[in-house]
């Protein structure tokens, strides 16, 4: 047994989310193989399906915004300590938001107000939903964790309970809402999907970076994350600043709302979070909880979303749940097995090293 | 004399770190060694490598005069070598057999091998004298005794050289002077022990033969007898280190602080402090003695506004505090009051942040440091960088992380931070627990100099010497009440007598107690179980 250094900067920002990807690439491989398709031929469908043309960019960028919002919503109460696996519901309630304000204003704000409103609305409904569970934990100690996955559940029913009784159009026959009116539709960027809300995602990875770095409350928070005995030795508060980290968390995951909402479907629908909570999870951990990582991050999950529905409308053989099970893989590989290859890694540098 | 241990020319770097270079000693079978140094001078590396935990890059290890390859601790243990470590490797749910057993089990039935077990524990304990219950819970175990059951646990698996790594850390000055004792008798019993230490006391007090180590080399051998701490204190730091410290006479000033029957009861009505009456006043240093669990650090606590007292009042520079209304901490400090913590790394800073993020902490919202919401990042580096200066702690890089600083330079920078801020009163917990003789010297003139310039200084600390020096008044705590105050210089046995609540100044029906009392002892078990616990949760 050797006592092994720590890797250096460059190889664990760079290197190791490298060897992640490749290693789940490779697994990925083998069951492509096992499933008579030659896998190389199968990358190139995917790349050129998530990259290929400016429709099929403008898709992936569209699916990143969402990973991008969720991921940095997982990040930033990650690094009060707290995790938020409610990202889900909060995507939810916070498109809910969104939607009451554009049903109860379109028609008389004009755009450049409706979509601040709208913006605005979203990130106000996914820092409630967030709160209730940070109110929990923070003045009653129930975990967060076991909180936010309930408040998924109870999101979903709501919005179902909405959607079939109370916000369904008079002449419609499945459960959405009346049609945005046009002075609440997210200006799009290029003919498809993709619209402005992506601007809109960039804005928060620099606010939460300048956040967690370069103010004082993220430097308290990050101390709570870290250490919440030197937190109240500060003076910090440690159950207001539970609220804070939650409440700006369940704000971010809220404006998946916007992108969906006010940028594609025009209209309130059902279960248009469809796993961006969740797969923010693996987002951040796979960004290392920083801002640039996560946008990079996102930018992978986006490209497997698209390109993988690329492939399996190219390639019958792989079917809709294959592509599941390739992204579950790289999901697997950069976020739960993140620090597999580690000592490997650590070994290898080791060798090169005159010692 | 015959070696049980050799070694010779032993080498190790890691990476550009050269952690021991050409170290050779020998360690003389059924005696007490003893080796010191600062930390980082790689004592600990060494034993390591004695050990099968690391392997030397050059060197032999000769084990009864035969060359012995290390390969692993299974290969140490083998060869009767074992290793007593620092923190404690035990699992506070198991019970002191079941901890003794793991590793051991010898068989996939636990009842046959726990009997045999049983069998030789207490033959252990009838050779060496080494008593725990071995159905008692860990968890509910004194610090000394989990001690104990980590040597037994090493003798357990047929060790005859046993390996202690910095073993006083973590023990009162009480458990300290047990656990000498225990290694007085398993000396006799012809155990071969070796006593890693950075505190002279100890070497003094406990081994037969002394080797000194600075920085990765063995700079001297001598048998214990012929040194002094004067001596061994010059080749630890390489320098002239003065052990006494020069103070003038104090000029008491006004009260900045005082206590007035503080007292605080925990959720489950423990009474944790009683009846608290203190006065600190500007331009003195007040000593809080006792043996540690006694309510000192609640008492710190209390006075920083961390936690609201639940009875009597606390006046803090005009401001006062009960229990319906209490102070925060970051209130303490706008009035002034600095607090350094007792333990720095669990309070005193984030291991995991830069230097310069740990020099403001609970000041990051000064307005030097932050302006229009932001934190001016360059002002906080330099900021630290001027800390660094002045308190001399190295490497002085403000970027570096707040972990990969020593102990002692830990401390310093959490000293600076807390001192340059030039407060009223001035809070001290364990002012230089695992740090250098180099840094100890330099953070005693500093608390002084902070107390000549009309600061109120209290300070906690278990180490009796430390205290004696210090303070211009001295208070002893014991199961969380004040039992007397003595005058600088009182005589150690008293102090001891008094922190063991056997005797209170003035004289009063007290009753007498062999050992340290046991509610103190109780509490302090707990509050270990907690913090072990939640260590351990975070790895």
């Amino acid at each position: 047994m050797n006592a092994r250094l720590p890797l250096p900067a460059w190889a664990e920002i760079v290197l190791l989310p490298l060897v992640n990807i490749a290693l789940a690439f490779i697994t990925v491989g083998i069951i492509v193989r096992v499933i008579g398709v030659d896998p190389l031929h199968a990358l190139e469908l995917l790349v050129v399906g998530a990259f290929g043309s400016p429709e099929s960019i403008g898709y992936t960028l569209y699916y990143a915004t969402n990973f991008i919002f969720t991921g940095l919503a997982v990040s930033i109460a990650f690094h009060g300590g707290l995790f938020n696996i409610g990202g889900e519901g909060q995507a939810y309630i916070g498109g809910l938001g969104c939607g009451l304000a554009v049903l109860a204003f379109d028609r008389y704000l004009p755009i450049w107000l409706m979509i601040p409103v709208g913006i605005a609305a979203a990130a106000l409904f996914g820092a409630a939903w967030a709160a209730v569970p940070a109110w929990l934990q923070a003045w009653r100690g129930s975990h967060i964790v076991i909180t936010t996955i309930m408040f998924n559940f109870v999101a979903a029913a709501l919005m179902v309970y909405l959607m079939v009784n109370v916000l369904i159009a008079p002449d419609s026959m499945t459960p959405q809402s009346r049609g945005f009116a046009p002075s609440a539709f997210m200006p799009a960027m290029g003919g498809n999907a993709l619209n402005l809300s992506l601007a809109l995602a960039l804005v928060c990875c620099v606010g939460v970076w300048v956040f967690l770095w370069h103010t004082p409350w993220g430097y308290a928070l990050r101390t709570m994350g870290h250490n919440p005995e030197a937190a109240v030795y500060a003076g910090t508060d440690l159950r207001r600043m539970t609220m804070l980290a939650m409440c700006l968390s369940g704000a971010l995951a809220g404006l998946v709302g916007v992108n969906e909402l006010m940028g594609v479907h025009h209209r309130i629908v059902l279960d248009f979070p469809a796993g961006y909570g969740f797969a923010g999870i693996a987002v951040s951990l796979m960004g290392r909880n920083h801002p640039f990582g996560i946008v990079l991050a996102a930018v992978l999950f986006g490209a497997l979303q698209q390109g993988g529905a690329e492939l399996s409308f190219d390639i019958p053989d792989i079917t809709r749940e294959m592509v599941v099970v390739i992204q579950g893989l790289v999901i697997l590989f950069c976020g739960a097995l993140v620090h597999l290859p580690r000592p490997w890694l650590q070994t290898l540098l080791a060798l090169r090293r005159p010692s | 004399m015959t070696a049980a241990i050799e070694l010779e020319q032993i080498d190790k770097s890691f990476g550009s770190v050269h952690a021991v270079r050409g170290v050779s000693l020998a360690i003389e079978k059924g005696a007490i060694t003893g080796i010191i140094g600062e930390n980082g001078a790689g004592k600990s590396t060494l034993m390591s490598i004695l050990y099968g935990l690391y392997h030397a890059d050059a060197g032999t290890i000769r084990v009864d005069g035969q060359p012995v390859r290390m390969e692993s601790p299974h290969h140490a243990i083998a060869h009767g070598i074992g290793m007593v470590h620092q923190h404690f490797m035990l699992i506070d749910s198991f019970t002191v057999l079941e901890n003794v057993v793991l590793g051991a089990e010898g068989g996939p039935l636990l009842a046959r091998g726990t009997s045999a077990a049983q069998a030789e524990l207490e033959r252990l304990e009838r050779d060496y004298g080494l008593s725990v219950d071995p159905d008692a819970l860990v968890a509910e175990l004194s610090v000394g005794e989990q001690q104990r059951v980590e040597i037994l646990k090493v003798l357990f698996r047929g060790a005859r050289i046993l390996i202690l790594d910095e073993p006083s850390a973590v023990l009162t000055p009480q458990e300290t002077d047990q656990l000498f004792r225990i290694l007085a008798t398993l000396k006799a019993r012809g155990v071969t022990i070796v006593l890693i230490t950075h505190k002279l006391r100890e070497i003094m007090a406990a081994t037969d033969r002394v080797y000194v180590m600075r920085q990765g080399e063995m700079v001297a051998e001598r048998a214990t007898a012929e040194t002094n701490p004067e001596e061994l204190a010059e080749l630890m730091v390489g320098r002239k280190v003065r052990l006494q410290l020069d103070k003038a006479p104090p000029h008491p000033g006004e009260v900045r602080l005082g206590a007035e029957r503080l007292g605080l009861v925990d959720r489950r009505g423990v009474r944790l402090l009683d009846d608290i009456n203190l006065d600190l006043r500007a331009g003195e240093i007040v000593g809080i003695a006792g043996v540690s669990g006694n309510g000192q650090t609640e008492l710190l606590q209390v006075l920083s506004g961390i936690r609201p007292p639940s009875t009597g009042t606390l006046t803090v520079c005009g401001r006062r505090v009960d229990a319906s209304h209490p102070g925060d901490p970051a209130e303490m400090r706008d009035l002034g009051v600095a607090h350094v913590p007792e333990d720095r790394l669990r309070q005193g800073m984030v291991a995991a942040f830069r230097a310069s993020e740990t020099a403001i902490l609970g000041y990051h919202e000064q307005s030097q440091f932050s302006r229009n919401f932001l934190l001016r990042q360059p002002a906080v580096g330099a900021y630290c960088a001027r800390l660094m200066e002045r308190f001399d702690v190295r490497p002085r890089v403000p970027g570096l992380r707040s972990s990969s600083f020593s102990g002692g330079n830990q401390q310093k920078l959490v000293l600076a931070r807390e001192m340059v801020q030039e407060p009223k009163v001035l809070l001290v917990g364990q002012p230089t627990r695992g740090v250098d003789i180099g840094a100890i010297e330099f953070i005693h003139r500093e608390l002084v100099r902070s107390r000549d310039v009309g600061c109120a200084v209290l300070v906690v600390s278990v180490e009796l010497d430390e205290i004696l020096s210090l303070a211009d008044r001295i208070l002893v705590m014991f199961a969380g009440r004040i039992v007397g105050e003595v005058a600088a210089g009182a005589d150690e046995r008293t102090l001891g007598l008094m922190m063991a609540g056997a005797k209170t100044s003035p004289a009063s029906p007290f009753r007498p107690k062999t050992e340290s009392g046991s509610s103190g002892r109780k509490r302090k078990r707990g509050k270990r179980a907690r913090k072990e616990k939640r260590r351990g949760g975070k790895r």
